[in-house]
């Protein structure tokens, strides 16, 4: 088994059918990377969407503290 | 109690947990095949006698098409399993092959079109594989348009693995139609199908790439159905668990 | 149950009253003659598919040029073509006003199989959408030139293949039911499904057309619509059970 090619450009040049099979390669592993990369595009944005949702979750919470603080309160005195 | 592991498979939390072992694995074997598929099969084989360097095409064009027809039928035997024995993590699958199913069509009508050009002098000629190919991608693009239009994610899981299972006994249907109707039509100046026999030195990397291309599709559905399942089971504790742990690892929250 | 519907009472109520004796009379051709009869009091549902197929066909000799020889050898596939797209815009309505009035849970509902019911909806679909474009195609045929040996194969490759196109749409037509606005999406759909029996349609009068017999191109049709009228109203069925639930 040896290497066709005499030449990079040789390689390249693929006796005039270069430029369809690296299109053709090229547009594959394109389509391919795409593929494998998706999920985690969409897991990242998941990442961000929780911790944004989190965050607003506490504010929320902490602004509830002491409306919520305050009938305790009341039943204690009342009692 | 025999079919506790079946249960077990059925739930999504234990798919992913195991999953993530597996992954690298796949990933690994199946970048690496395919590398070395694409060097061998661009550089190292032998050039065709007839159809010279363009040949080098197949090497992607027959494992994608291969995987774009039996990706078609593991999304509709997953979509079938979903429907008979009501498995959540079987509907996942099936909805995460489905755009993966669609781009290896693509590629494989892409490279197909651009190795006729320099073959056959033309980009598009109304084969009967490749008409069956295009039609293969519309039945793709059909089931993924239609999990898409629900608004509920339970009844788009039923419909389109309904529709899948509509599709897969239309297939064979198809495929001889669509071949009996191109040798009505044959012109006699077309000789696309060829049944030669095909050497050794040609044949290994084909075969390496073939291979490549079937664990970079295991690889790939189980990293869409992860981040599905992720997607889905969103309000669950061990999701929130899991995304929490993350966003803290990334330093995006506190 | 019957007595539910009868108090919600809506605009096609006497027509449900009938549809649900019939479906309690659990007789097949019971309800195919209440369908019918319910099919045939909205003229516009039969009477727009044929004037679309009409129209678009009357385009096309616009589009293409008028010259005979080429509208006669475009013909068969022209006409096949809008038969088929007439046949699928009609199949949007199938089952929608029966799921959005409620009568179709109703029937889903019956002890008799929905199978049935769905093989009865389709059959009057066939009876005023296909028929009648099998009627009409030979004057079509004559406007664009059809030599006069494709008439007959034309008529009976419409009358076998638009059943079966009626058929496999039904089951497009019930998973989209529960959707808004399933238009589009249903062609995308349904489409693909539809090749074989475009592809034998035009064959048979190809076949007719280049002098030899067609018979062989019918018996395919026939295969087809045996094959779809037993598994298609099954699928359908099951679409309808999961549209209803959405």
């Amino acid at each position: 088994m040896q290497f066709q090619f005499d030449s990079l450009a040789a390689f390249l040049a693929m006796n005039g059918h270069g430029p369809y099979v690296w299109a053709a390669y090229l547009v594959a592993v394109a389509v391919l990377v795409a593929l494998a990369v998706t999920p985690a595009m969409r897991q990242r944005r998941m990442v961000r969407e929780f911790s944004r949702q989190v965050r607003l979750e506490e504010a929320r919470r902490r602004a509830a503290k002491p409306a919520a603080a305050q009938p305790l309160g009341e039943v204690e005195a009342v009692k | 109690m025999a079919w506790q592991w079946f249960h077990r498979l059925g739930s999504p939390r234990w798919f992913y947990q195991k999953s993530s072992a597996w992954l690298p694995w796949l990933g690994g074997a199946g970048l690496i095949l395919l590398l070395v598929g694409c060097v061998w099969g661009l550089g190292f084989a032998p050039e065709d006698a007839k159809q010279g360097n363009s040949y080098r095409i197949m090497y992607i064009h027959v494992p994608a098409a291969f995987l774009a027809l039996a990706g078609y039928y593991i999304m509709a035997i997953c979509g079938a399993i979903g429907l008979i024995w009501k498995m959540k993590l079987s509907f996942v699958v099936m909805r995460a092959a489905a755009p993966i199913g669609a781009a290896l069509t693509f590629i494989s009508l892409f490279t197909g079109a651009v190795w006729g050009k320099p073959t056959w002098g033309t980009y598009w000629v109304w084969d009967a594989r490749i008409t069956s190919m295009l039609i293969l991608f519309f039945l793709y693009l059909g089931v993924m348009a239609l999990s898409g239009a629900f608004s509920r994610e339970q009844s788009a899981d039923k419909a389109s693995a309904l529709l899948a299972l509509v599709g897969t006994v239309n297939i064979p249907i198809i495929y001889k139609s669509v071949d009996w109707w191109f040798t009505l039509h044959q012109p006699a100046t077309l000789k696309l199908t060829e049944a030669s026999t095909i050497d050794p030195s040609m044949f290994y990397p084909l075969i390496t790439m073939i291979a490549g291309f079937y664990l970079f599709y295991a690889w790939v559905l189980t990293l869409h159905t992860r981040s599905l399942i992720l997607q889905r089971e969103w309000r669950t504790q061990w999701v929130r668990e899991l995304l929490g742990q993350s966003s803290v690892a990334t330093g995006s929250t506190r | 149950m019957a007595t539910e519907t009868m108090a919600t009472g809506n605009e096609g109520g006497a027509g449900d009253n009938e549809r649900l004796e019939a479906a309690n009379g659990s007789g097949f051709f019971t309800l195919l003659r209440t369908e019918l009869l319910l099919a045939l009091r909205s003229r516009a549902d039969i009477v727009n598919p044929l004037l679309f197929f009409v129209t678009v066909l009357a385009m096309m000799p616009l589009g293409i040029g008028p010259d005979p020889d080429m509208l006669a050898r475009m013909a068969p596939g022209l006409i096949w073509v809008m038969a088929l797209l007439a046949t699928l815009l009609s199949q949007e309505a199938l089952f929608r006003g029966d799921f959005e009035d409620g009568s179709l849970e109703q029937l889903s509902l019956q002890p008799q199989p929905l199978y049935f019911a769905v093989l009865a909806k389709v059959a009057v679909h066939w009876l005023v959408t296909g028929l009648p474009l099998a009627v009409l195609s030979p004057m079509l045929g004559m406007m664009l030139n059809l030599p006069s040996a494709g008439y007959l194969p034309l008529v009976i490759s419409l009358l076998l293949g638009t059943a079966s196109l009626s058929l496999i749409g039904a089951v497009g037509a019930a998973l989209t039911v529960a959707l808004r606005r399933p238009g589009l999406l249903l062609a995308l759909i349904i489409m693909p499904l539809y090749v074989p029996v475009l592809i034998f349609g035009t064959g048979t009068v190809q076949a007719a057309l280049d002098g030899y017999s067609y018979s062989a191109q019918l018996a395919v049709l026939a295969a087809i619509l045996a094959a779809a009228s037993a598994l298609a109203p099954l699928a359908a069925a099951g679409a309808i059970r999961i549209s209803l639930d959405h």
